[in-house]
């Protein structure tokens, strides 16, 4: 007999959620989803009443605050690129209830584990945030007041910038911030009147958007994490999304329960590789081989596209003499790749068209990862896979809003969209920060406003390297990081050497960062921590990886005395003497007004920092997304078609925007003003929508033609309707005027567009008769599949610095050494010499990567309890082979020890997941230093739940060759029973 | 009145822990405690590995319901299996019974001493009224009652874990697996809710587990 003491009421409410939230992913349900009504997320009633919470937290927490006010804020997770969007229950003013968003059409309500936990940040009780100002006196931390705090750092930084000029700061900023904040941060950097700032993406992706970039125009994603629903074919390499970006892969398995084929190529069978219809293992370091080899067979077979190569790719035919020497035999003797697996893997590849190519950091992270990059883009140019829906080249970024800071933010070689460093781009920008530019000159040392800073990358060596072999005046002498973790960065054992010697650093994080431990680990005082707020304690807007922008609200307010990022920049910047330029306040206007924050103190308002941000970016098309826009977005998700991202219709209520035919979140390039109401670019490059629906061609950024060959693309090769109907060149005033479109100007358009080109109109005019006449701004040009400026046009295999195969380094040898590059002397061949035989010695192949549950450098996820539950220490995956050979046993403590001189301790977690020749190490822990705990030198009550050894304590040297990205996936180690 | 069933998809699902932590989150459930595990079978082995997220499977026969001494378990119409924390006596006759490991019991106290059982409620709460504070304070939050369906289900990264009704979910199930042309054997269905012989419990096409 069953007792059935209780009903659970109703269950057609509940059957309606279950539809909804699997609508979009399931074919059948797909179209219901615009019809069904939304719950959970209006603030009506009925919604509020099923949300009122009974957290006992809150309750304590909000004792002083009116009872009963109940509201829900739409923000989008913080921990990756997908950009998943949730709603945030707050009871008077205390974050209770996380509720699924199953309108967004990028995650449909869903989370993976750091996403579900993400509630964490706002509970206060036993809370590892870093709560107030603190300094570090003799050897310990202590709590300060931000006037003090605020007052000692700008002080010291005004001294060392008396001493030793502007370059003796390096400003590492954060791509978590969000657009406005690291845009903010880019111009606090300058302002200052240093190219020495930096932040992940250096260590993230650069290599794919200097290589993509410079490939065929922008270096992003070229389409969406949903356009993978339409594709035949994915081809993972060196992208472990089940992990990294775990809602992606439902869109991927949505296509592959469709009939599309999922290959998954990585040194690691990942929980990726497991849901793949084939799992490729190859070396890491080996990404061009395996992709020359599939390019070999597809040449050899003649499934290429040729009517797409001859009219939108240059240097195809220079590739084809490279690619002949990757016959399958060698693909197999380097790359390690079967010769049958290897011809099955590309017919699949070439024969399940559009196919599409993902990669992340296990491309990137290479002393040659701009040219295997390079050749991803190459392969998919081939196949004609570029600028197709179903295609492309589906790069995932990582940090939630690493794309946007690449755009905009503090980076050491460019202002904000890509404009670099130019005396014109300077003119452009201050014109638009309204900021004197004879002042800004000033703030820079001579001769160094044009020259890239370093990179965050190699900070260490602009401490510790001799003064005379750097290219700047002084060492650095401080650091700010600005939301960063120290440990995501290689070299570990100089790097403490390089905080040793640091006369300033200066931490601003929710959370004190391993920076905290490791200096007091190392030095007795000059260290200052600064709680900054998350991104729930603010607003903003950040873009995910395919390029959308989504607007967070802000959730709470900053908890503890954390202060929002841009009220801590305002405050730095009055103290050091640039107050007003950062909000542009100059002849009686301000570009950027003030708004009361925390305490009642001023801030940036960031809708205004936004607007300004549209008034300057041209170049990528951050001009037409406006907040109206962008919240507008927000409130509507459910108009947005999951497949194409395209709202069919719809009005919104607050303000009667018009919805229709906007892609979501506005990806960029949204030409124009928001006026104009360009839609924004689901698939770049894609010549089967017009301009203004969101279509494109390939940039023409490198001139008409190269050595008598035509760099512009071909006849009847152009975006849909464009009046123009072969190549053309990117457009300025004397184009305008020779085509008789200047005409088509307003007087103020014309005004305003003499004497410019489509990225320094500030009047948006030149962008908008342009597509008014379906012609893209920047012209009509081919890819390059030889990119002539970079080291290897053509990219070419080159073994690792630290390569395990002696026999193969005199044949693939790395590069030269470089003497000043980003300022500092850069090592290659001599490395790879000196260390040639050091495989005997370190006989197994090092690489890292992520966990699911962790971010980064992993200090505010090991602070989630929640998460840090999950995984309690560090390990290294080592292959049942390698660990019987030295007598380790699973989940055994074991020292893996690297050519550096480090040793680290962690836990041997054996399993095939690895080859016999490869060690993994996740590269998310810190709080351990070669054995030991560091507890004792965090803050007290800071120190994160977990903590284990860092990975990069051990990584060795090597950069790339073209952006200075670290080599972090191919690197030697041993590994001995603890 | 709907048969409120879970079913996880281990063609989808992909480890990513989701439902794990959206479960703690939701129930501020204690370190140590988990109502909601993923396991992977035949990690690392190459074309071998599953992962799948397992918690209570609420059955139709449940066992934990036919051992427990002091009778302390219930169903509630929507076939949930729900129990009474007053009259648990915490000595994990359940946790022997039930084929899913279920049962929690929380390590309170010294020499680690059990608590009284903890498990999944489908967020379904207790025998408390409903969305009171004692209720939510032994079981968690009661989203049925609200008119939602299982956080973990709610929030699967990849629609892997279905959760709700048991007709609905069949239908899911079997529309992925007619797409597919494979995999239909359900790890735990035939367990927890029989073989589909009439009755409530329709296992999805192919069912074998």
């Amino acid at each position: 007999m069953l007792l059935t003491r209780k009903s659970a009421g109703g269950a057609v409410a509940p059957q309606s959620r279950l539809t909804r939230s699997l609508s979009g992913v399931l074919g059948k349900t797909i179209d219901r989803r615009t019809f069904l009504k939304r719950s959970g997320v209006s603030v009506g009633a009925g919604a509020v009443a099923t949300q009122l919470p009974f957290n006992m937290l809150g309750k304590a927490e909000a004792a002083d605050a009116p009872a009963g006010k109940v509201e829900v804020k739409r923000t989008v997770c913080t921990h990756c690129s997908v950009g998943c969007s949730l709603d945030a229950v707050v009871e008077n003013g205390v974050w209770v209830r996380h509720e699924p968003v199953f309108d967004s059409p990028i995650n449909l309500g869903s989370h993976c584990a750091k996403g579900a936990s993400i509630r964490e940040h706002g509970i206060t009780a036993d809370s590892h945030r870093l709560k107030y100002p603190m300094k570090l006196e003799n050897g310990k931390y202590k709590r300060i007041s931000w006037d003090v705090a605020l007052d000692e750092i700008s002080k010291k930084m005004l001294q060392i910038k008396k001493e030793s000029g502007p370059d003796a700061l390096f400003l590492v900023g954060s791509s978590k911030h969000n657009n406005e904040q690291s845009y903010l941060l880019c111009k606090w950097a300058r302002l200052w009147g240093s190219n020495n700032t930096d932040h992940q993406a250096r260590i993230c992706h650069s290599t794919t958007v200097a290589g993509v970039a410079n490939t065929w125009g922008y270096g992003a994603m070229t389409n969406s994490y949903n356009d993978m629903q339409n594709t035949k074919c994915a081809l993972y390499i060196g992208s472990n999304a089940a992990e990294a970006h775990p809602v992606s892969v439902m869109h991927m398995l949505h296509a592959k329960e469709n009939g599309a084929k999922m290959i998954v190529v990585d040194p690691r069978f990942t929980r990726t590789a497991a849901k793949a219809d084939e799992y490729v293992r190859i070396r890491s370091g080996t990404d061009i081989p395996f992709l020359f080899g599939i390019l070999h067979q597809v040449f050899a077979n003649g499934w290429e596209d040729k009517k797409y190569i001859n009219d939108r790719v240059y240097g195809m035919d220079k590739v084809r003499e490279e690619v002949k020497q990757w016959t399958p035999e060698e693909v197999e003797r380097v790359a390690g790749v079967p010769q049958e697996q290897l011809k099955r893997v590309a017919e699949t590849f070439a024969k399940n068209r559009p196919s599409t190519l993902v990669w992340c950091m296990g491309q990137t992270q290479h002393s040659i990862g701009n040219a295997m990059v390079r050749a991803s883009c190459i392969l998919q140019l081939a196949l004609g896979n570029i600028g197709v829906s179903g295609g492309g080249a589906n790069i995932f970024r990582g940090h939630d809003n690493v794309q946007g800071a690449t755009d905009i933010g503090p980076n050491p070689d460019s202002l904000p969209g890509y404009y670099g460093l130019a005396p014109g781009a300077f003119a452009h920008w201050a014109k638009v920060w309204n900021v004197d530019l004879e002042w800004l000159k000033k703030q820079y040392a001579p001769g160094m406003m044009a020259k890239s800073g370093m990179t965050v990358s190699r900070w260490i060596d602009g401490v510790l390297e001799k003064n005379e072999n750097i290219d700047q005046d002084s060492n650095l002498r401080a650091m700010i990081f600005w939301g960063h973790s120290p440990n995501s960065q290689s070299r570990g054992l100089e790097m403490v050497e390089a905080m040793k010697r640091l006369d300033l650093t200066v931490v601003i994080d929710p959370y004190p960062s391993a920076t905290a431990a490791m200096s007091a680990m190392v030095r007795k005082d000059g260290v200052y921590l600064l709680p900054a707020a998350t991104q729930l304690e603010t607003s903003g807007s950040c873009t995910a990886s395919n390029r959308s922008l989504q607007w967070r609200e802000k959730v709470i307010d900053p908890l503890f005395e954390a202060r929002t990022d841009q009220m801590i920049m305002y405050q730095l910047a009055q103290k050091l003497g640039f107050g007003d330029q950062l909000v542009g306040k100059k002849d009686g206007k301000q570009s950027i007004k003030l708004v009361k924050g925390k305490g009642g103190m001023d801030e940036p308002e960031m809708e205004d920092t936004l607007r300004e941000v549209n008034r300057g970016a041209w170049t990528i098309g951050y001009t037409g997304q406006s907040p109206e826009r962008l919240k507008a977005h927000m409130r509507n998700m459910h108009v947005f078609d999951v497949k194409t991202l395209r709202a069919k219709g719809g009005v919104d209520k607050e303000t009667g925007y018009d919805l229709t035919g906007d892609y979501f979140g506005l990806p960029w390039p949204c030409y124009g003003t928001a006026a104009i109401k360009h839609p924004g670019s689901p698939n770049l490059y894609d010549t089967s929508k017009s301009m203004m629906d969101g279509g494109g061609n390939f940039r023409a950024n490198f001139g008409v033609e190269k050595d008598g060959v035509n760099l512009l693309a071909e006849d009847g090769s152009h975006s849909k309707g464009a009046e123009i109907t072969t190549g053309y060149p990117e457009f300025d005033h004397v184009l305008m005027k020779k085509l008789g479109w200047w005409d088509d100007l307003t007087e103020e358009e014309k005004a305003a567009a003499e004497g410019k080109n489509w990225k320094t109109d500030l009047s948006g005019g030149i962008q908008r008769v342009t597509m008014k006449h379906g012609c893209h701004p920047w012209g009509n040009a081919k890819a390059r599949a030889v990119v002539w400026n970079f080291p290897d046009g053509v990219p070419k295999h080159r073994e690792p610095l630290y390569s395990p195969r002696a026999d193969l380094v005199d044949k693939y040898p790395t590069h030269d050494d470089k003497k000043a590059f980003w300022r500092l002397p850069t090592l290659f061949k001599s490395v790879q010499q000196k260390n040639k035989d050091i495989g005997k010695q370190f006989p197994m192949i090092l690489t890292s990567g992520r966990l699911v549950e962790y971010e980064g450098g992993g200090e505010e996820t090991r602070s989630n309890p929640w998460l840090a539950e999950l995984q309690q220490d560090n390990f290294v995956e080592i292959n049942p082979k390698a660990a019987a050979d030295r007598g380790i046993r699973n989940g055994e403590y074991v020292w893996v020890s690297t050519p550096s001189g480090a040793k680290i301790k962690v836990k041997a977690l054996v399993t095939e997941r690895v080859g016999a020749d490869t060690c993994f190490i996740p590269f998310h822990f810190s709080g351990w230093w070669q054995g030991q705990d560091m507890l004792a030198f965090y803050p007290e009550g800071a120190a994160p739940i977990v903590r284990g050894e860092a990975v990069n304590t051990a990584t060795t040297y090597g950069y790339d060759s073209v952006t200075m990205m670290q080599e972090t996936k191919t690197t030697l180690c041993q590994v001995a029973k603890a | 009145m709907a048969r409120m069933k879970f079913l996880c998809d281990a063609e989808r699902c992909i480890e990513c822990n989701g439902c794990v932590t959206a479960c703690k989150q939701e129930h501020e459930v204690p370190w140590g405690v988990n109502r909601r595990r993923v396991v992977t079978i035949n990690d690392g082995v190459i074309g071998a590995e599953k992962s799948i997220s397992v918690a209570c499977m609420h059955c139709s026969d449940a066992p934990c319901m036919a051992v427990c001494p002091v009778d302390c378990f219930y169903r509630t119409d929507d076939g949930v299996v729900l129990h009474d924390k007053d009259l648990c006596i915490g000595c994990g006759y359940c946790f022997y019974a039930c084929p899913f490991g279920a049962p929690q019991f929380p390590q309170a106290g010294a020499f680690g001493l059990r608590g009284k059982m903890d498990k999944c409620t489908f967020c379904a709460g207790g025998p408390e009224a409903d969305k009171s504070e004692a209720e939510f304070k032994k079981y968690g939050r009661n989203r049925l009652a609200e008119g939602k369906l299982p956080a973990c289900a709610e929030m699967c990264s990849t629609k892997a874990l279905l959760g709700g009704d048991g007709d609905v979910i069949a239908d899911i199930y079997r529309e992925r697996v007619t797409r597919r042309g494979k995999g239909s054997e359900v790890w735990g269905w035939g367990t927890a809710y029989g073989q589909g012989k009439g009755g409530s419990a329709p296992a999805p096409a192919g069912a074998k587990s």
